[in-house]
């Protein structure tokens, strides 16, 4: 199964078959104050920065949030976009629950944006996917029902199940949809982990989707959420996730780690190649 | 011998365990101990050690859950002698506490929820996905001291405001107070909502909330 993303002149692939795709999380103002402070001033210096940074640490495509208190998403993400369209060449990801800022920023995409997000309750399945249908672009499908997150991965594959067909309805074929399985913190309940591991080997076996993490939840509490975040990641990877939303300055090598180690880089060159780039700044 | 007990009962709650703070309750009730005596002067010294402690950072959020876990027993224990005593527990304040609407994030509230218990608040956790409306009538219902509201998307922290300002319609806000919590929350947003109170984290919302009551 493969999801394409397409910036001006790049392709990106999410696959179930090949290696692991990143997605940059860092433009987001939550609990970034300074990134906050600069979107409301109108200064895109500071996501360009964000946007170059990542992309050298290895992002395959940009997760773009623009979701601050008493601020309407309409309002900022179109000209984030336009920024991001003109200067870069990497596919994003338009992560608002907003249809309305979804509507306004997406014709400013040249090539093809993944959409992040829709859930599985009525809400926001009758708001948002008649706009990826639209647009002809992919979604991101949180396991959520309409009685809230479960414990149950059984309900989260429901869920799931719920939002693949209803696209289907609509004409949004199953390779467009990106199940994200929830990841919930192993510090308040230690099953967390276990519950989203085994939602993913579900929805892998029922629907055979990609599967996405938003992988940095999982150690909220603990002592060296670095290492949590990284056992975790190589597990759910294991289990069968494609893609993640997450830090790549600080994960990209240990997930060119987990694809080599699941016969997905022959001779190791892309970690070798992701090593030799990062190397220096190490030892400096 | 009461000392030794009320230590117990505090390390208990240190410890997380369950079945220690469960038996120490037990112990209690059989001395004949006020078991007021035991969670003010017993239990809620662990509370606050274990409190303390998270934030610092000495202390991790599994740790402090089972703290929680350890005071629930001993309440559970305790709770029918103090009816039967036909004095209920010496209330700082009622509380109302919800995650407010559209927002299914539970573990901060409840650490939240459990720290006023244990500090002495009576609370009513209203759950995640609250409506505002919901909120307000339970806070009317039980004649709320605080009611305690929490965000953690910035897309549902304007929900904070939305309660705040139906409250003040409702003339509310002079009886009951807001404070308001979650990770995209500020200082500067609960001013700019004109919420009552703020915290960072569950240990210091007890402070708030003991000075709001005193305030």
């Amino acid at each position: 199964m493969k999801t394409t993303l397409k910036s001006k002149t790049k392709k990106v692939e999410i696959s179930t078959e090949g290696p692991f795709t990143i997605i940059g999380e860092k433009i987001n103002p939550t609990g970034r104050k300074k990134l906050a402070a600069a979107l409301q001033e109108g200064n895109l210096d500071y996501v360009r920065d964000l946007a170059k940074k990542q992309i050298e640490a290895g992002a395959d495509v940009l997760d773009v949030n623009v979701g601050m208190a008493g601020t309407d998403d309409v309002d900022y993400l179109p000209g984030i976009v336009k920024m991001l369209v003109e200067e870069f060449d990497i596919p994003l990801c338009l992560d608002s629950p907003n249809p309305k800022a979804l509507a306004a920023a997406l014709p400013l995409v040249q090539g093809r944006a993944l959409v992040n997000s829709v859930n599985g309750e009525e809400k926001s399945l009758e708001a948002v996917l008649p706009i990826v249908k639209e647009f002809g672009v992919p979604v991101i499908g949180l396991a959520i029902g309409d009685g809230g997150i479960s414990n149950d991965p059984q309900k989260r594959l429901a869920a799931a199940g719920k939002i693949i067909e209803r696209a289907g309805k609509l004409g949004i074929p199953i390779e467009d949809i990106i199940i994200d399985p929830l990841v919930m913190t192993v510090g308040a309940d230690s099953n967390a982990g276990l519950v989203t591991l085994t939602t993913i080997e579900l929805v892998c076996k029922e629907f055979g989707v990609n599967i996405n993490l938003g992988a940095s939840n999982v150690s909220f509490g603990l002592p060296e959420r670095d290492v949590i975040n990284q056992a975790f990641l190589a597990l759910a990877i294991g289990a069968g996730a494609t893609c993640a939303i997450t830090d790549p300055m600080k994960y990209s090598l240990t997930i060119k780690a987990t694809d080599l180690l699941r016969g997905r880089d022959s001779y190791g060159a892309k970690y070798l190649k992701f090593y030799r780039a990062h190397a220096p700044e190490k030892t400096a | 011998m009461s000392e030794a007990l009320l230590n117990a009962m505090a390390q208990s709650i240190v410890d997380g365990d369950s079945d220690a703070a469960a038996n120490a309750a037990r112990q209690a009730v059989e001395a004949g101990m006020d078991p007021l005596e035991a969670i003010t002067k017993g239990y809620m010294a662990g509370v606050n050690e274990v409190g303390d402690s998270y934030a610092c950072g000495n202390v991790f959020l599994p740790e402090l859950v089972m703290a929680g876990e350890a005071m629930k027993a001993a309440i559970a224990v305790l709770e029918p002698e103090l009816k039967k005593r036909g004095t209920s527990r010496e209330t700082l304040g009622k509380v109302v506490l919800a995650t407010v609407e559209g927002d299914i994030h539970e573990i901060g509230k409840s650490l939240v929820g459990t720290m006023l218990t244990a500090a002495g608040f009576e609370v009513y956790d209203l759950g995640v996905n609250v409506p505002a409306e919901t909120i307000i009538a339970k806070a009317e219902e039980v004649g709320a001291d605080i009611v305690g509201l929490s965000a953690l998307l910035t897309t549902t922290m304007i929900r904070q405001k939305e309660v705040i300002e139906a409250m003040d319609r409702k003339g509310l806000r002079k009886r009951t107070r807001v404070i308001v919590g979650g990770a995209p929350v500020t200082r500067d947003w609960a001013q700019r909502i004109e919420a009552d109170g703020y915290s960072e984290d569950a240990v210091g919302a007890v402070g708030v909330a003991r000075a709001l009551m005193n305030g």
